[in-house]
């Protein structure tokens, strides 16, 4: 029996229901969300051992065998972003209970960031097309009310601007596959991976690809289409941003790397060049864009878009090591991105505000989170020995191997210039003297608040140092799920041959 | 805004509509139909009442918070899913039980998730906006 594979979905659906049905005080429903919460971060880690161990697991929900049902896999891809979801979750979740208003809390963010998290999970362990497109959808209107709850004017400027771009996306997802089951008759990754060869029509497969790339390429943020992130994620709470800064592009990213494997063959699409070039622009024009920018969360918004790009060169550049450095990208990074976020807000909460020339003195007032910083900001650049630099060095490793020197050129200057921007939230928040003197400094932290803002950011700091220092498991990791999605033939077995619930 | 023509029809109307979404729920087992689209029919029921009597009465009305009732929803939808499991099958596995009147299962009761959580939804959502005005 897998069906405990149902548990990362199912989990966090039932604690939502938990927390509309009962329990109305804000301090017991942060107690509900942290309790499951961590039951999700235990499902996660056993879903994580058993893919280790029998390989990939695979439920056909209803007992209905694949292609006709809906299937849920976990392979080592799905399982390994099940479970950097869950520690993002519980990261956010602890910080929520030190930052949420009790508006906010009354309105129901605890339940709808259970259903975020059931989204995101739904989303990475799916195998039918049109079941992630159904995912997409719980995580958009979970996000979108997310966004838009117990806001002024600046926050539902944010959340239209998101919801707009999103909802296009989605129809262009939704379009795309109609057009795929009605050329294959079928919405099963593993039977459309054996399917689209078959069919003989390289030209119009290829075009379907290009409105699942928009379509993803909005989602993931990636140039010309990112400009609705820098534009929405600076204005929630701190702890939404940092779960939506983890984890929503990344869902795209891991999306396009799902698609681009498995159903739409490099070898067969012939779309490697525009990826490369989207790559790159991606990653440049986020960095760009950081550099120019003087708020902290809005700094760090354009990063993700510059590091997005460094996800899909992996993906663009192909071969298993530039994928596996791919995915080893996107894992290290949710968990950097989003400290840093939190980051954000500890400093905010500190010295008043996001505005960088607003805030500063935190080095003298508060040396510790400034060590903290240090450590998602280095490792975001690069700097050995934290988890970024393994990352980059896999994928300009990779680049190398293929000869592609422009894309080595890219990938160094990039992070370079990611080194500028940490550096001038260093200079600026930390270093320089507060603007409006000592009268600017809010009480410190203390008691509960300080235990429940400062322990997700050591947790997640920790993670990073740890990854730094033994990157093996991870990259093994990395590349056997890069092995999987390379040569899908152990995959469509899973799904399709025997598959008996 | 009060119109006498409007909470008379919608008096009636809302009746109509009531009965109709639970013919399209539970029509949707075999034919076009279903609890998304029951619920939503169910919702405009209410979104009418709404616009006819004002948010206070609709609020008399449900007794309870839509939000609630959202939530009731999810919980039966979980329940038909995990009825599976715990029957040894997978999840959202069918399962039925002969009734003097017909074969009751697991695929009504996910339905009626279905139907309660878009109903709740909807309505808080009509709600909120018509308090916010």
């Amino acid at each position: 029996m897998k069906t405990w594979l149902i548990a990362p979905i199912a989990i966090p659906l039932a604690t939502a229901t938990l927390l509309v049905l009962g329990f109305s005080t804000p301090r017991r429903q942060h107690a509900v969300a942290f309790a499951g919460t961590l039951a999700l971060a235990v499902a996660a880690i056993a879903l994580l051992l058993g893919v280790e161990r029998e390989g990939i697991l695979v439920v056909q929900a209803g007992g209905w065998a694949a292609p006709f049902g809906i299937t849920l896999v976990a392979d080592h891809l799905g399982a390994a972003m099940v479970m950097v979801t869950a520690v993002i979750g519980l990261a956010t979740v602890v910080f929520a209970a030190g930052e949420v208003d009790e508006p906010r809390m009354r309105f129901g963010f605890a339940p709808l960031v259970q259903v975020l998290l059931a989204g995101v999970c739904g989303a990475f362990l799916t195998g039918d097309v049109f079941n992630l497109y159904v995912w997409f959808e719980v995580m958009l209107i979970a996000s979108f009310a997310l966004l838009a709850i117990g806001g002024g004017r600046e926050q539902l400027d944010g959340a239209l601007k998101y919801v707009a771009l999103n909802l296009i996306s989605t129809l262009l997802f939704l379009s795309g596959a109609g057009l795929l089951y009605g050329m294959a008759g079928s919405l099963n990754m593993a039977d459309l991976h054996q399917r689209l060869p078959a069919l003989g029509q390289p030209g119009l497969i290829a075009a379907v690809a290009v409105l699942f790339l928009l379509a993803f390429g909005i989602k993931a943020a990636l140039f010309p289409v990112f400009s609705w992130l820098p534009a929405s994620y600076h204005t929630p709470p701190v702890a939404v941003s940092a779960l939506f800064a983890g984890l929503l592009t990344k869902v795209g990213v891991y999306a396009l790397i799902r698609f681009f494997t498995i159903i739409f063959p490099r070898e067969q699409i012939g779309l490697d060049g525009v990826l490369v070039v989207v790559a790159a622009l991606t990653m440049v024009t986020g960095v760009l864009g950081a550099a120019a920018q003087s708020e902290f969360r809005r700094i760090l918004g354009f990063h993700i878009v510059s590091q997005v790009g460094y996800m899909v060169m992996g993906l663009a550049l192909g071969s298993p090591l530039a994928l596996a450095g791919a995915i080893f990208y996107t894992l290290h990074h949710i968990i950097v991105k989003a400290n840093l976020f939190l980051l954000s807000g500890i400093s905010k909460r500190l010295s008043g505000s996001f505005e960088l020339a607003r805030s500063g003195g935190l080095y003298t007032r508060a040396p510790f989170v400034a060590v903290l910083f240090l450590i998602p900001a280095f490792s975001l650049a690069g700097f050995p020995p934290l988890s970024g630099f393994w990352a980059k060095l896999l994928l300009v490793q990779a680049a190398l191997e293929l000869a592609q020197w422009w894309v080595v050129a890219a990938l160094v200057v990039v992070g370079l210039l990611t080194v500028y921007s940490m550096t001038k939230i260093w200079a600026e928040a930390f270093w320089k003297a507060h603007p409006d003197g000592d009268a600017a400094w809010r009480e410190p932290l203390a008691g509960r608040e300080r235990v429940l803002l400062l322990g997700p950011v050591i947790a997640l700091a920790l993670i990073t140092v740890w990854i730094g220092l033994w990157p093996a498991p991870l990259f093994e990791l990395a590349r056997a799920a890069a092995a999987e999605l390379l040569d899908p033939t152990a995959y469509v077995a899973a799904v399709l041959g025997g598959g008996t619930p | 805004m009060s119109s006498l023509i409007l909470s008379t029809a919608a008096r009636l109307l809302v009746a109509l509509l009531l009965l109709f979404s639970i013919f399209v729920m539970l029509r949707g087992h075999n034919e076009p139909g279903g609890g998304f689209i029951g619920g939503l029919i169910a919702a405009t029921g209410f979104a009418l009442y709404v616009m006819a009597e004002g948010a206070g009465a609709v609020r008399a009305v449900l007794r309870i918070d839509p939000r609630k009732v959202a939530g009731l929803g999810l919980a039966c939808a979980l329940a038909a899913g995990l009825i599976g499991v715990a029957a040894g099958e997978t999840f959202l596995r069918g399962l039925w039980i002969e009734l003097p009147s017909g074969k009751v299962g697991t695929p009504l009761l996910f339905d009626l998730g279905v139907y309660l959580v878009v109903l709740g939804g909807v309505v808080a959502l009509v709600l909120a906006l018509e308090e916010q005005r």
